[in-house]
């Protein structure tokens, strides 16, 4: 800055500015935060009743074949995520692209709607459509294919069930951004490639991934975040608790458990703490490949 | 076949029938459970039994209209006090999404336009705790109002929520890419102070951020579920997210009663996307990077 445009303003504006965010965040995330590093390794009765317990919470955490079970349905369920519910989207989107189809502005519409229910009321709902006998999706089943109404989705196959309730709030709504990425596919290019005889799988492979890439690595990051943290889905449609033989235990619900079932909220925050390093390598890996595809490019 | 004069001739209707079928099919999946919700939320429990969607007296088009009641509605709204819990929520979200949006838009502001000792440091704490998961915060946030005795209150609701850091992000990119200094230089040489610049200068030339942070903002808290489960212990306080959970438990499972205050927790939110469609779908992906 040059001296004749020097400060016109006092000094204490921009931190005034800054003021309530920052007092905010200093107390109720990055003090938290700090707290759950010393909390992870201590044993609590309650919020009022604590003793340090070293390294205990994470040896302890290795032996409980709960914490296994939750790492594997959790797991489970990420992946579903991001290989079955975001090509879906991607298909989606896909098809919503062609200018050819009437009233895209319709069915955009209409497959955006689900995540505008929000997670525990779809919860709330699905847990009532998987019921065997009298849920809507049993009863449809049968009536359409002769599908076994008595099929028990809520107690022997609690994943697939939640699985099928985050597909249905989330595919369309990943659907969008997909859309807006397939504006950056350079139409020219396509037509080119149809020109010189691609097939419309090469020219899907070859013009329209490159240019949708940046964006599915986003969603992708974003999709993992959110599935590691999956609480409400499984904990509302199952009343309030795992399911038979923990079937539909995750991280978060097993964490839930642990610090306000069982009021130990030093090992929840052990919990906590495995979570954000998992989370934190997925984001890592995540700037780290998109780095070299940028390098690549 | 299409032939190379015309490379990009249309396509066999074929195809397109089998994208529409697709889509029609796809649509179907996504709408029957909103017609289910709505259809249950009207049905006794034995028509809720009997019919999955409309109870009829043989053929589908006979509609039984006496398989039909409102009592659940009563109930809801004479007995188990659905009205207090649905202002508890629109209470909690408008509060939460206004200061948030407040908040976040004034630390974006200083970031982006403003130069001062600890600039670099704040940027850099925005941006590093995007990445802190919200699971981590549980245990040691609860820890931490139950010190401030701000348990069961909305205090300790709403107060941890209203500086996100994603949101003094969404703004300062907002600020940087569609406020131009000369605006703000102009202004001050006018004698204007920096405050009122904020409000009356660049606010409304964000509008577009403002009106997607506070919707994205208040849908979240809507549908927030873990903070007032965690938070809030007495029946009076809790919002439509826990209210409507724990109507399976005094009542038993009575299906249509549990649809009905679905209904109602869902709807405001559905009426308002009718309206606000496209702001709606901008906001609810703003932090999508653009290619």
């Amino acid at each position: 800055m040059s001296k004749s445009t020097a400060r016109q303003y006092p000094a204490w504006v921009p931190y005034f500015f800054l003021l309530p965010f920052l007092s905010v965040f200093l107390v109720f995330i990055a003090y938290p935060m700090l707290l759950s590093a010393t909390m992870a390794f201590q044993q609590n009765a309650g919020p009022g009743v604590s003793e340090p317990v070293g390294l205990k919470n994470f040896t302890w955490m290795l032996k409980d074949p709960a914490f296994w079970t939750a790492v594997k349905n959790t797991t489970i369920f990420a992946a579903a995520s991001v290989f079955i519910q975001l090509p879906a989207s991607l298909g989606l989107a896909l098809l919503l692209n062609s200018e050819r189809i009437k009233a895209r502005g319709l069915w955009r519409m209409i497959f955006f709607a689900p995540v505008l229910v929000g997670l525990p009321f779809v919860a709330v709902l699905a847990g009532l459509i998987f019921e065997k006998n009298t849920g809507l999706l049993n009863v449809t089943l049968h009536w359409l294919f002769g599908f076994d109404v008595e099929f028990p989705w809520m107690q022997e196959f609690v994943m697939p069930a939640l699985i099928v309730a985050a597909f249905w709030m989330y595919v369309g709504f990943n659907m969008i951004y997909f859309l807006a990425a397939l504006q950056n596919v350079n139409k020219d290019l396509l037509e080119a490639a149809q020109v010189d005889g691609a097939n419309a799988w090469q020219r899907f492979r070859n013009v329209t991934i490159p240019a949708i890439k940046p964006v599915a690595a986003f969603v992708i990051l974003l999709s993992l975040i959110g599935s590691f943290q999956l609480f409400e889905l499984p904990y509302l449609m199952l009343n309030e608790t795992a399911g038979p033989e923990n079937r539909g235990l995750t991280l978060v619900v097993y964490l839930y458990q642990q610090g306000f079932d069982r009021g130990d909220l030093g090992y929840a925050s052990a919990v906590g703490w495995v979570l954000a390093i998992v989370l934190f390598g997925f984001a890592i890996i995540q700037r780290m490949t998109s780095k070299t595809s940028e390098a690549d490019a | 076949m299409s032939t190379h004069s015309t490379p990009s001739s249309k396509r066999p209707d074929a195809t397109m029938m089998i994208v529409y079928l697709l889509l029609v099919v796809f649509a179907a999946i996504t709408l029957v459970p909103f017609v289910y919700l709505i259809f249950s939320a009207f049905k006794s429990q034995d028509t809720f039994f009997s019919f999955v969607l409309w109870p009829t007296d043989g053929a589908w088009y006979q509609v039984d209209w006496d398989g039909f009641t409102i009592s659940h509605w009563k109930t809801l709204f004479l007995e188990a006090g659905i009205l207090r819990a649905t202002v508890n929520s629109f209470f909690i979200s408008s509060i939460t999404a206004i200061l948030a949006t407040l908040f976040s838009a004034m630390g974006g502001y200083a970031l982006a336009k403003y130069r001062f000792t600890g600039r670099a440091i704040v940027t850099w704490v925005v941006l590093g705790s995007l990445a802190i998961p919200f699971a981590l915060l549980i245990a040691p946030g609860y820890q931490l109002l139950y010190w401030l005795g701000l348990l069961d209150t909305y205090t300790g609701l709403i107060l941890p929520g209203v500086a996100p850091a994603f949101g003094v992000y969404l703004f300062r990119q907002a600020f940087i890419s569609s406020l131009p200094d000369a605006l703000i230089e102009a202004a001050r040489i006018d004698g204007c102070s920096d405050v009122r610049i904020f409000f009356q200068i660049a606010l409304p030339m964000v509008r577009p951020m403002v009106g997607a942070f506070l919707l994205i903002t208040y849908l979240a808290t809507w549908n927030n579920f873990i903070s007032p489960q965690i938070v809030i212990q007495s029946a009076d306080k809790l919002p439509l997210s826990v209210f409507v959970a724990q109507l399976r438990t005094p009542y038993g499972t009575q299906y249509g009663l549990i649809m009905a205050g679905t209904l109602v927790a869902i709807a405001p939110v559905l009426i308002l996307f009718l309206l606000l469609q496209r702001d709606f779908i901008a906001g609810l992906t703003a932090g999508a990077v653009k290619g």
